[in-house]
């Protein structure tokens, strides 16, 4: 087989994307993802140019990657970076943050990214959240979506900003799909979508605009565009559940191109023709201790989470 | 002497047509006259999990290794 020609100039090409029979050029690659990332936004109304963005950014080739294309696209568009603690021999979060410092640094003096150190704001780390919860580490990733969402909520009401953007690539949504699929989580497939609108009780509105994307082409966008990211995996998710479904995803993408593709979009299509069961969301109240929605009643899931550590607090004053 | 000689020669010219593969920790040296795809089965790799850098810059996995150089392979697989 020889090396595919690029489809716009006839280049060598540098990715050959087999699910849209596409090869492409460094040039037209970047040119391509940038385009499609503009129209994904615009079909999900995901925000608008008046829009002030705040980007989770992770130090992770999406994050940045979709980093730089809001910025590009023209958008305000800053950083929120949460030092989760995650030390585990390598000094994994610290590192992180460098690439996000260092990227923010370069792409233009005039954006700002907001880094939170949780252990300042909490006295606890993630990995130490993690381990007082039953089920301990292994709980380290549910844990940490939830202390992340929570914070990126709270930050963005609090500095006024109307839109959380995260890096979320087409893959990490096929493997929640398929993993609530699988366990048939009806709750969980209605609420799965590119974008979540804000609620009136505080949830400032969501967007994914790179879920159009495989993870393999939010990695070539970063790779030719200089982007520095970091490339170790979080030491904590090793063995995790969504790289298991992700693995499964790439062996059936590469015997037949495109599922991941289809099954994603698919779903989105069932979703709109109302071919999945509706559920009725539970009603969104603030929550008694910090004020963020919540569907539970009493305090939310973050304060839960926090309450020994609160405890173990007080008793140490006492 | 000659001999040795020849085979100084022909050990110079194999090492010259070997390509430097590196992926996470591992580094190996890998005759280059495959393409980057078979690479990556070889490997026991998923095509779809990894990119492949050559001598700094993103190539096609129906590239050829070439007869130098270097080979970075980059897992794209992140998330828990």
């Amino acid at each position: 087989m020889g090396v595919h020609r690029c489809r716009m100039c006839s280049a060598d090409s540098v990715i050959n994307m087999r699910q849209h029979r596409l090869a492409l050029c460094e040039v037209h690659f970047v040119e391509w993802v940038e385009k499609i990332t503009f129209s994904f936004i615009k079909k999900h109304r995901m925000f608008e140019p008046d829009d002030r963005i705040l980007v989770a950014v992770s130090g992770g080739k999406d994050s940045l990657s979709l980093w730089r294309i809001l910025l590009k696209l023209g958008f305000q568009a800053d950083g929120l970076y949460l030092d989760l603690g995650i030390e585990a021999g390598c000094s994994y979060s610290k590192r992180s943050g460098e690439y996000v410092e260092k990227f923010a640094q370069n792409i233009s003096p005039k954006v700002k990214v907001h880094v939170l150190d949780l252990a300042d704001i909490y006295g606890k780390t993630v990995p130490e959240m993690a381990g007082r919860r039953k089920g301990g580490r292994k709980k380290s990733c549910s844990v940490c979506g939830l202390v992340k969402r929570h914070e990126m909520n709270r930050v963005a009401r609090e500095l006024g900003y109307t839109v959380i953007a995260t890096g979320h690539n087409l893959d990490d949504e096929a493997a929640v799909l398929f993993g609530n699929v699988l366990h048939w989580e009806a709750e969980y497939l209605v609420r799965q979508s590119p974008v979540l609108p804000a609620d009136g009780v505080g949830l400032v509105k969501r967007a994914k605009p790179l879920a159009r994307f495989y993870e393999r082409e939010t990695a070539a966008y970063a790779i030719i565009c200089d982007i520095e990211y970091m490339q170790e995996e979080c030491p904590f998710s090793v063995g995790a559940t969504s790289l298991r479904l992700k693995e499964v995803l790439n062996s059936m993408e590469n015997s037949s191109p495109g599922t991941k593709l289809q099954f994603y979009f698919s779903f989105l299509r069932a979703k709109e023709n109302s071919l999945i069961p509706g559920y009725k969301r539970p009603e969104l109240r603030p929550c008694d201790k910090c004020g963020q929605a919540t569907g539970s009643p009493g305090p939310c899931a973050f304060c839960r989470l926090l309450e020994p550590a609160r405890a173990a607090s007080r008793r140490g004053q006492d | 002497m000659e001999t040795q000689s020849a085979r100084n020669s022909v050990n110079r010219i194999r090492s010259s047509l070997m390509v430097k593969v590196i992926f996470k920790n591992a580094e190996w040296q890998i005759p280059g006259n495959i393409t980057i795809r078979e690479l990556i089965t070889d490997l026991g790799l998923n095509p779809q999990s990894v990119l492949a850098v050559k001598d700094g810059k993103l190539v096609n996995n129906e590239t050829g290794l070439g007869n130098q150089g270097e080979v970075k392979l980059i897992s794209v697989v992140s998330g828990g």
